[in-house]
């Protein structure tokens, strides 16, 4: 359901501001969104400061030098700092993207680090995704065949695989979902867009021999039809992929399948 | 983490935070001219049923129909019409499944916020 504010426990309080570096000529403001879960407290917004001129280009540059020199106690997943393993999603300057791959250049002013938007929070940037999670397992991510297995491998022609480009490279971030103001209120029953991808992507693929219940799955007014193509998931997506472009083609399929 | 307390944790914020994208703003106003449309029809029904039950009754709501508040109501109306019957059209477009890709989606966006205005002052000298 609709709901603007933020629930009692979940108002945001002012932090910490940590001292700034000495000497430093290039300074940088930083505002990280923290909670933890052992104190009893509300999340709180504390502020760092950090010398450029020794920082990596990258938000996960700094999150790093900010873990290393000042709090150790800050908290975020990362892994392989090159875009590929979805890791490190956060909402940064407001918008959602893999922190290793945003240079701090495209962002004017102060650096707002917070958690993917509407989400339980684990600990400051770790949100849960065991309910995202759970709906890409339920759109079934997996070749589903009926026919006897083939002597070697399932065939594909060049044009036809050609139809995975722009789908294949999701990393599941959750990014766009969590961009999504449909899936913010009724993420309990949509799927979301990233769920929806990957829905399309088997959905699509020539070797795939469950289209048609695939289709049925998803023929819900709140699994596939809660997507108003608000387009913010295309948006943000820090890979480039379209989404709501996706879930388009899926709602397509819908009706051309009934004509 | 199946003995983790999941009760206690707070909802990282949303509409505080995001930086909304044009093509949000759009979508959003569709929803909002839409609620205010049926609010409009309301007083426009009004004033018909006004026009059918006798002088009196006409001559009290059509003071408030063409009151300078009752104008303003209306000229908003117009551009309110306007922009819903553009953006029905964009969902038409889309739902064809043309004009998804994200520029095409900014493009659409500043056109029917400008197409609406336009409209809306032609129809006002027209009018």
């Amino acid at each position: 359901m609709v709901q603007f504010t933020l629930p009692k426990n979940s108002k945001i309080t002012t932090g910490k501001t940590w001292p700034k570096p000495q000497g430093a000529t290039n300074v940088r403001k930083f505002q990280i969104y923290r909670w933890n879960p052992d104190d009893g407290q509300n999340p709180r917004v504390d502020t760092y400061f950090l010398d450029m001129d020794t920082c990596g280009p990258m938000v996960l540059d700094a999150l790093i030098k900010i873990k290393n020199e000042i709090d150790p106690t800050l908290t975020f997943r990362r892994s392989c700092r090159e875009g590929i393993c979805g890791s490190c999603a956060m909402n940064i300057d407001g918008t959602n993207t893999l922190a290793c791959i945003y240079g701090m250049d495209e962002i004017k002013g102060d650096v707002k680090i917070y958690p993917l938007p509407h989400m339980p929070v684990v600990k400051d940037l770790i949100p849960d995704l065991t309910h995202f999670y759970a709906q890409h397992a339920s759109i079934m991510p997996w070749l589903e065949t009926k026919t006897n297995r083939p002597a070697k491998e399932w065939k594909q022609s060049i044009e036809d695989r050609k139809k995975l480009d722009g789908l294949y490279e999701c990393v599941m971030c959750a990014s766009c979902s969590t961009s999504c103001p449909s899936y913010w209120w009724n993420g309990d029953r949509y799927l979301g867009p990233a769920a929806l991808l990957h829905a399309y992507r088997w959905i699509i693929d020539s070797r795939d021999e469950a289209t048609g219940e695939r289709l049925d799955e998803l023929e819900d007014p709140f699994k596939l039809y809660r997507c108003h193509t608000i387009m913010n998931c295309s948006k943000t997506c820090p890979k480039g992929l379209n989404p709501a472009k996706a879930i388009a083609s899926i709602k397509k399929m819908m009706v051309e399948r009934q004509v | 983490m199946a003995d983790v307390n999941r009760g206690s944790r707070p909802l990282s914020p949303h509409l505080q935070i995001y930086r909304m994208p044009l093509a949000a703003i759009t979508s959003i106003l569709n929803r909002i001219t839409g609620v205010g449309l049926l609010l409009g029809a309301l007083l426009s029904v009004w004033w018909l049923v006004g026009a059918a039950s006798g002088p009196e009754h006409f001559a009290f709501v059509d003071g408030i129909v063409t009151s300078f508040i009752g104008d303003l109501i209306m000229f908003c109306s117009v551009w309110a019409l306007w922009y819903h019957a553009l953006a029905g059209l964009r969902h038409l477009v889309w739902d064809a499944g043309y004009c998804l890709e994200v520029e095409m989606a900014d493009k659409l966006a500043y056109g029917i916020i400008g197409g609406s205005v336009l409209l809306t002052l032609i129809t006002a000298i027209a009018v």
